[in-house]
């Protein structure tokens, strides 16, 4: 299977500082990627970069008529903008030329109900709030979304369920993901190929072979109780 | 006082297209910055005293002159928008107040007056409002998205940089069509006033748009009719009335 996005010696500098060096990664259709990485190690740099946002140098490779979608970390929505997710949506839609019944099946898919959809979006739950944006990612059927710490902002309920939609999604549209997550059950439930991140790559592949004590111990200057704990059980 | 239709019709143009630029301003959290800008016109009505221009030839001058440099000042120094805005304010006034030496004509240029309009300066402003509308009709989707989330704005293909700079310049021009009643320093109250006051008031997007118009045009109109029956200043009297509804509208207890 080729690759639907391919990342060549990817480097980012902000202001004269470098945030990533050299960063390399290849991900199939449908796979799962998840992106770790202490704070400040570049990880949300890297989701931006990817969607444009901030120039680069090095090669990013995606195929042909590739589509993005992007769920942010956390937006400082303010609270009394007079605005709901069905402006939003609406928006979209309208900036994409897309039709009322692409609206419809994101918002299914999704499952975010009328009542969601006209409240004003600041005053929606932290739960709410994901699903909203998940919604706004979804639309326009994008062939890979890229999520940054979706669940950071929520109860372990809301958490587990907002996981759970996202792999649907990926059942249902065989979108592939890229997922940046603290939550390491999450990284090995979920995900297919797993990227260490501390400016440049530190590892990279599937979970189980890449995610070493070693690995955790230059990736966070410690050894993580977490690994331990996962390895005695494999 | 004489009240010349095209005046009257100019001064209703200035306030809707001030309703609906400040309701777009009040989402973006720009409404002071944007408020503070139109004070950058006052050295340009001073040149068009000193060269005998009209003084909306004058005002758009240094206005859209004080937008670009902003826009640069943001750009290529770590300024905030803010301090951007706040110098190039500042030197604006005092550069202004030094190039009007009458003190009469120095009133005129901070709070304005209601004076009969050359024929070329109502085509300006009709065409100014119609820019403004269409832009802003045409632009509306990009911008709410921006205002939301730039991050998901650039993710969904829209060039913020670019909204956010014809933004700036329908600002400046919404304030130039309201300059000739408000002067420079009332020209960016009706921006922020009204849509403070529609926002207290209204919990959707449509209802807020439509009500920041009509409470702008309901202040101009009340500050034609008072001002002319008491012989006040039209532009004060305008902003007086905006802040009376504003104040009311906090009567209004919000969820």
């Amino acid at each position: 299977m080729s690759n639907i996005l391919r990342v060549e010696n990817l480097s980012v500098a902000l202001d004269g500082e470098t945030i990533l060096k050299n960063v390399n990664f290849e991900i199939e259709k449908g796979e799962n990627l998840a992106v770790i990485g202490p704070n400040g190690s570049g990880k949300t740099v890297l989701l931006k970069t990817l969607l444009g946002i901030f120039p680069h140098e090095g090669k990013i490779i995606r195929a042909e008529r590739t589509k993005l979608g992007y769920v942010p970390q956390k937006i400082d929505a303010d609270r009394h903008l007079p605005i709901d997710l069905e402006n939003l949506i609406n928006a979209k839609a309208a900036v994409l030329g897309l039709k009322k019944s692409d609206v419809k099946e994101a918002t299914d898919a999704v499952k975010i109900t009328d009542k969601v959809l006209k409240t004003p979006i600041g005053h929606l739950s932290g739960g709410q709030f994901q699903r909203a944006l998940i919604a706004f990612a979804v639309l326009g059927k994008p062939d890979i979304i890229l999520l940054d710490e979706p669940t950071a902002s929520i109860d372990q309920l809301g958490e587990e369920q907002i996981y759970e939609l996202i792999h649907e999604l990926q059942e249902k549209y065989g979108i592939t993901i890229i997922l940046v997550s603290h939550d390491l059950s999450i990284v090995y439930k979920y995900a297919t190929k797993v990227l260490c991140l501390n400016k440049t790559g530190v590892c990279f592949g599937p979970p189980e072979i890449a995610l070493t004590p070693e690995i955790f111990k230059k990736l966070y200057g410690q050894e993580h109780k977490y690994v331990h704990h996962l390895h005695h059980d494999h | 006082m004489t009240i010349d239709v095209y005046s009257v019709i100019l001064a209703l143009l200035a306030a809707a297209t001030a309703g609906l630029v400040g309701a777009f301003a009040l989402m973006k959290k720009t409404v002071l910055a944007g408020d503070v800008m139109s004070h950058i016109a006052i050295p340009g009505l001073g040149l068009a005293v000193i060269w005998n221009l009209n003084p909306i030839v004058g005002g758009a001058l240094t206005l859209f002159l004080g937008a670009f440099m902003i826009s640069r000042l943001e750009k290529k120094t770590a300024l905030s928008s803010e301090a951007a805005v706040g110098v190039i304010f500042a030197s604006s006034v005092a550069l202004g107040a030094l190039l009007i030496n009458s003190k009469e004509e120095l009133i005129d240029a901070l709070f304005g007056g209601f004076k009969n309009i050359p024929p070329g300066e109502f085509a300006f402003g009709v065409a100014a409002s119609a820019v403004i509308f269409a832009t802003l009709w045409a632009m509306r989707n990009k911008l709410i998205i921006g205002l939301f989330s730039e991050d998901l704005a650039a993710s969904t293909g829209i060039k913020t940089g670019t909204i956010n700079f014809t933004f700036l310049i329908l600002f400046s021009l919404a304030i130039l069509v309201g300059l000739r009643f408000l002067g420079a320093l009332l020209a960016g109250a009706l921006i922020i006033v009204p849509a403070s006051a529609a926002r207290q008031l209204t919990h959707s997007l449509g209802m807020f748009l439509g009500c920041s118009v009509l409470l702008a045009i309901a202040s101009m109109v009340a500050g034609l009719i008072i001002s002319s029956v008491y012989g006040l200043d039209l532009g004060p009297t305008a902003i007086v009335v905006a802040s009376i509804i504003f104040a009311l509208s906090l009567l209004k207890t919000k969820k």
